[in-house]
């Protein structure tokens, strides 16, 4: 008996040294890529090249304030459009979860999350770019918040699902209309969750490249125009780190650099907010 | 008879085909306070969430028959405005975790959007904590969290919740079953006071609280109201063999 306890004490600390290690595996390859994108792309960030337009093959240096300004001008948009529909959806779904229109909506948004991106691009190419005849910013958004769209539902739904009828319960009975519960209740005590949806889902589309390539398509201007093709800190790396010359190499290092560092803030204060934000209920 | 403010005439209730409340006719006094008993299960709760119309909001639940409220029915007004007209307190305390307790009291206008002067809302949060026997404890944090309360203080912070709405009646769904014994005996000992301003209907599976706190006591036994009487009369002589065998414990 004695003997045995002894066996079992050794299995449980083999197990426990083998989930150990792989828990600690798993964060190798994050530090490894961040080490080496920071060595590779810390250097090339300077005030010229955050301000910079890039310079013709040939010259060096140059900047990649193009592709900044439309990363920030297309995942605007695309939040202004994927946002409030998400929200619109994800209130309905947690609302209704029994009802046949939330089945449907509810398969939808699973199918959509399994979309490549690639194969929004195309679509949203074909809806799109086509029939307006030109590439655009405003379909490179539209490709990113069909991105968003699903993010945004599931966090929505969640976080509200999570709140208890009591609450909602109380704000009836005072009679308070169902649209004023729904804002002024509802949405409110679950804020910290949607908003930390939200920032996820910035963090996650602000990396795509393929819904960009066919939609916004890229441009070596700087540019806010919606109507007009607009770089991207995706789609500049894509092209860079594609192209023959070793100074263009640096400089998708360097926007790699900035994208990396900018998805990493997103995470850090999606973390931030849901532990100070989150309403003790 | 202009004395009576809510009378339920031949009213039934329903979730789906499962007839909860059965043809309940019952005629409650300004100034009373009601015991609401009966065994779980019995169509206590729903009966009493049928007078505020909130029974309404589950799905596949329906209703028949009147509620008068001061000779009104309330079938035939707005939902919202019966549900602001009469005051509600839950099983589980449940003030609004986003609010602070200043918030908390004036919450029905705040979510209503109704607009009141920042004094006159000084005078409403006072006087209703006041009420509800929470100001001397909360006076001095009163813009912190609702939530930071303990539960008893949540549960007096609910009834100066629905205070603050200036209702008549007050309707409370086992107001201290979520309750140690000391904040019960605090919420019951509210009860008594209440009484000179409210009307209140509380539902309890309690035998004790109901003749500890109630005038007169509503026994309810498989949706079915079976006797209605004043609360000593029940407990020391009642007249159906049913409320007798619940009373001696016979069944529960």
């Amino acid at each position: 008996m004695e003997a045995r306890i002894g066996m079992r004490n050794i299995k449980s600390n083999i197990f426990k040294g083998i989930i150990v290690f792989f828990a600690f595996l798993i964060t190798v390859p994050l530090i490894i890529i961040l080490l080496y994108i920071i060595k590779q792309g810390a250097g090339q960030v300077n005030w010229k090249f955050l301000t910079g337009v890039p310079a013709p093959v040939g010259e060096t240096g140059g900047g990649i304030a193009n592709a900044l300004v439309g990363s920030f001008v297309m995942v605007l948009t695309a939040s202004i459009v994927a946002i409030p529909v998400g929200m619109a959806a994800g209130i309905y779904l947690s609302e209704n979860p029994r009802t046949k229109l939330a089945y449907y909506s509810s398969l939808c948004v699973d199918i959509l999350q399994g979309v490549p991106s690639i194969v929004v691009g195309i679509v949203v190419y074909f809806w799109l770019v086509k029939p307006l005849g030109t590439f655009s910013a405003l379909s490179g958004s539209i490709a990113l918040a069909i991105m968003m769209l699903p993010i945004v539902i599931r966090s929505t739904e969640q976080t509200l699902k999570l709140l208890p009828d009591s609450l909602k319960e109380a704000a009836l009975s005072l009679g308070v209309p169902y649209h004023r519960v729904i804002l002024k209740v509802t949405v409110p005590c679950g804020f910290a969750g949607i908003l930390s949806g939200i920032t996820l889902s910035i963090a996650r589309v602000i990396g795509e490249t393929a819904p960009l390539l066919f939609t916004a398509f890229g441009s070596p201007f700087v540019s806010a125009a919606l109507g007009k093709p607009m770089e991207s800190l995706p789609h500049l790396i894509f092209t860079y780190a594609t192209s023959p010359y070793e100074d263009w190499h640096n400089l998708a290092w360097g926007a790699s650099f900035i994208l990396l560092m900018f998805v990493l803030t997103l995470n850090i204060i999606t973390k931030v907010i849901t532990r100070k934000w989150k309403i003790q209920l | 008879m202009e004395n009576t403010i809510v009378k339920a005439e031949n009213y039934n209730s329903y979730f789906g085909d499962n007839h909860v409340v059965k043809d309940v006719n019952i005629s409650i006094n300004k100034h009373e306070v009601i015991a609401v008993m009966g065994p779980s299960g019995c169509g206590k709760t729903t009966f009493l969430r049928g007078i505020n119309r909130m029974h309404e909001l589950i799905p596949g639940a329906t209703s028949t028959g009147k509620i008068l409220l001061d000779g009104e029915n309330v079938y035939d007004m707005n939902a919202i405005y019966v549900r602001a007209k009469i005051g509600m307190v839950f099983q589980r305390p449940n003030p609004f975790p986003n609010l602070s307790i200043y918030e908390n009291v004036v919450a029905g206008y705040l979510l209503n959007g109704i607009k009141v002067s920042k004094a006159d809302k000084d005078v409403i949060v006072e006087k209703s904590l006041t009420s509800a026997a929470l100001w001397k404890e909360v006076k001095d944090s009163l813009h912190k969290k609702g939530t930071f309360l303990s539960g008893g203080q949540q549960q007096r912070l609910c009834i100066a919740r629905a205070i603050a709405m200036q209702p008549e009646l007050i309707l409370f769904d086992e107001p201290t079953s979520a309750l140690d014994p000391i904040s019960t005996s605090s919420v019951e000992a509210l009860f008594h006071e209440l009484k000179a301003n409210y009307t209140l209907i509380i539902v309890t599976h309690n035998m004790q609280q109901a003749a500890r706190v109630s005038d007169r006591t509503a026994f309810f036994y498989m949706g079915e109201l079976v006797e209605f009487d004043d609360t000593k009369q029940m407990f020391t002589n009642p007249s159906d063999q049913r409320t007798q065998n619940y009373i001696t414990g016979r069944f529960s």
